[in-house]
């Protein structure tokens, strides 16, 4: 057994070597291109990606701002982008750093779990600034940023609650925190704006990713009458479950009309272009700084920013719905109403934000509660 | 709860079960011949990727199907290769390949992430047998791959058990040296069954892309391959019980949506939680009758078989 232990040993190495070699081309294809020396004068922008850049949804519309970026600021080199990063402490700051190391003097990393890394890498490089999406940390150089994505599903709802005959409306929900919980309420508020009488039922699969399951949760909630099926949740499951029961669908992330054409109605999707130009141009011209603004975000941009919005719709939603969503649009761009204005009633008929008053930002980050209209309960840990 | 809706959850296990059926029926195998895989998870995403990109651009699933198979032997033949030539440790190798199997899938699936499959296996009902009340809209109104997997288990079962092919196969997994003096080739049996074991699983990859989600993303199998990896043992290396298990592990998850829609929680993190828990009670009932009567584990399973050290 023993003189065979070198061999096992080669070709074990060879094997690994070769799916870091397919795993490392996959992953980090843009990192090979250092930026040439002409081009020194260039502002370095970094981002760190959760998945790959063509996962279809999250990343991609980052992805898509990066190039909006690039494009929209000659003076930005915005080459350096590492994708599939994993969310545990020692990848992530071994990335950030690394992208430090590279020159670059503003990092984007956009995702929650990157919260702590980021925190701890701008500790020892005061003069890069960091700007970490959806977290709740900020530094002196540190900001935080996410998008009102709740605006754009109380319009997603409006068409859903026109599209409904049978009056129940399923939500595939990928986990019960406090982002996918007011989307559920703002899309609820949105659906019996139009239609009082529809219910939005939830079930939660926790996961992200597993289209498989959030397939059969959307047959499960077709099964108990629901004919639109909106989710919140990576992956067109859910929409092809919808497009194959022959019933509708709200998408989410990215249009998904590409795979369920004849089920999605619209999805609310992500737009970060515009702030990413913003807030590099603002660190250049150092009028930039970390201050949370709006609760924990530094940046809390919506449908006036066109931070978010609605896809394309489909050729099956009537003209008629198409101009109430603009007006409600409008309404909300103008700042003279928000989608959490007063009355607004809890799952038990109790008034929770009375007429006329508006929920705090901090209170729409901690959201824990179901609005009236919803069916499911948020699992107590 | 009324009988539409248990027709409903168990028809739905059926179809969650089979990509783990076929999986475990590929590990029944190549443990049978005592070799632990534990790349199934690699094994199944690589037949998922290639399955859908074949079936994509052939626009037939049957095709698809067939590279899936493919992909998956091929896999395996590498850790037939590195366990059965070069005796290097089963475990090591088998995760290894899981990672390779998970990168290069992702990696040759970039441009096919998202995309509509053109023709996916359509479910197709059995004549006479699915107008049965309750068994047929169960367990005949499916797709292909589903039939397939019906023929699949019982011949499976009577290979390993009433032939004397399976009753070799069996020899090399408890005791390969005794095996080799009568004769039997322990390398080249192992190389089969570990093959067919990654064929099996690339099958059960690409029935997730080419029907039950349909389409291609990156990780589609979402630990599916390691509750395969937990069934075998479930199902005491057993084809009949790993049909059982497989639609037991699939439904878990069917009837927890369906509690959900009908307002009753059950944590979902339990619910996750059951495959294994199952499989580790399974296994201390396993091994406490081991000792009167040794059904379960082939004795090889996991150790090379080196002809020097007999």
């Amino acid at each position: 057994m023993k003189k065979f232990n070198f061999k096992v040993l080669l070709a074990l190495a060879t094997v690994l070597l070769i799916s870091m070699l397919v795993a490392g081309c996959g992953g980090n294809s843009a990192k090979e291109q250092p930026a040439s020396q002409s081009e020194g004068e260039k502002l370095k922008v970094g981002f760190v990606y959760i998945g790959p850049v063509d996962d279809g949804g999250w990343t991609t519309a980052h992805e898509q701002a990066r190039q909006y970026l690039e494009k929209e600021l000659p003076y930005v080199d915005a080459s350096d982008y590492v994708e599939n990063v994993p969310e545990n402490p020692n990848d992530a700051e071994r990335v950030i750093t690394q992208l430090v190391e590279q020159g670059n003097k503003i990092i984007f990393t956009t995702s929650f779990g990157y919260m702590d890394p980021t925190i701890k890498v701008a500790q020892k490089y005061p003069d890069v600034k960091f700007l970490h999406c959806s977290g709740v940390k900020t530094a002196e150089n540190v900001g935080t940023y996410f998008g009102r994505m709740y605006q754009a599903r109380y319009l997603s709802g409006l068409v859903a609650g026109k599209a409904t005959k049978t009056n129940i409306i399923g939500y595939v929900a990928a986990y019960p925190i406090p982002e996918v919980i007011r989307g559920i309420n703002a899309f609820t508020l949105g659906v019996r704006k139009v239609n009082p009488e529809a219910k939005v039922k939830v079930v939660w699969i926790n996961t992200w990713v597993d289209a498989a399951q959030a397939k059969d949760a959307a047959v499960a909630l077709l099964d108990a009458g629901a004919d639109v099926i909106a989710q919140h949740h990576d992956a067109p499951g859910p929409q092809q479950a919808a497009e194959a029961a022959g019933k509708f669908g709200v998408g989410y992330n990215s249009d998904m009309s590409k795979i369920a054409p004849k089920a999605v109605l619209t999805s609310p999707v992500w737009n970060w272009g515009p702030y990413y130009v913003e807030t590099v141009k603002a660190i250049k011209e150092g009028t930039w700084d970390s201050t949370p603004k709006y609760g924990s975000f530094t940046y809390w941009g919506g449908l006036k920013e066109g931070v978010v919005g609605l896809a394309p719709f489909g050729p099956m939603v009537s003209e008629e719905t198409k101009q109430l969503v603009e007006q409600e649009k409008q309404r909300i761009i103008s700042g003279e109403w928000d989608v959490f204005t007063g009355p607004i009633k809890d799952q038990k008929g109790e008034i929770k934000v009375p007429d006329g008053q508006k929920l705090s930002d901090q209170e729409l980050i901690e959201m824990m509660w179901f609005v009236e209209g919803v069916e499911g309960t948020i699992p107590q840990n | 709860m009324n009988q539409e809706i248990l027709v409903a959850i168990l028809a739905t296990a059926v179809t969650a079960g089979t990509p783990i059926l076929y999986a475990a029926l590929g590990e029944i195998l190549a443990e049978r011949a005592g070799v632990l895989n534990l790349g199934v998870e690699g094994m199944m995403l690589a037949g998922a990727v290639s399955g859908f990109i074949f079936a994509t651009k052939t626009s037939s699933p049957w095709t698809g199907l067939l590279i899936a198979m493919l992909a998956g032997g091929l896999l395996a033949a590498i850790h037939a290769f590195l366990t059965v030539t070069l005796k290097a440790n089963q475990v090591v190798s088998g995760l290894a390949l899981t990672m390779f199997g998970t990168g290069l899938s992702g990696y040759i699936g970039k441009s096919y992430v998202g995309m509509p499959l053109p023709v996916p296996f359509h479910k197709v009902s059995v004549p006479v047998l699915s107008d049965i009340p309750f068994i047929g809209p169960v367990l005949f109104n499916h797709d292909p791959m589903v039939y397939l997997s019906y023929i699949l288990v019982p011949v499976l079962w009577f290979f390993i058990f009433r032939t004397r092919s399976g009753l070799h196969l069996r020899a090399v997994g408890e005791n390969p040296a005794a095996a080799d003096s009568m004769g039997i080739n322990v390398f080249l049996t192992r190389y089969i069954y570990v093959i067919i074991g990654g064929m099996l699983a690339g099958m059960g990859g690409a029935y997730l892309s080419l029907h039950y989600v349909p389409s291609w993303m990156e990780n589609i199998t979402a630990g599916r391959g390691w509750i395969a990896v937990a069934l075998v043992i479930f199902a005491t290396w057993n084809p009949v019980n790993a049909l059982w298990g497989s639609y037991f592990f699939g439904g878990i998850d069917a009837l927890g949506f369906r509690l959900q829609t009908m307002n009753v929680t059950i944590s979902p993190h339990f619910l996750k939680m059951l495959p294994y828990l199952f499989t580790v009670v399974v296994l201390v009932l396993v091994t406490k009758r081991n000792m009167l009567n040794r059904i379960g584990s082939p004795r090889a399973l996991g150790l090379p078989y080196d002809r020097e050290e007999r």
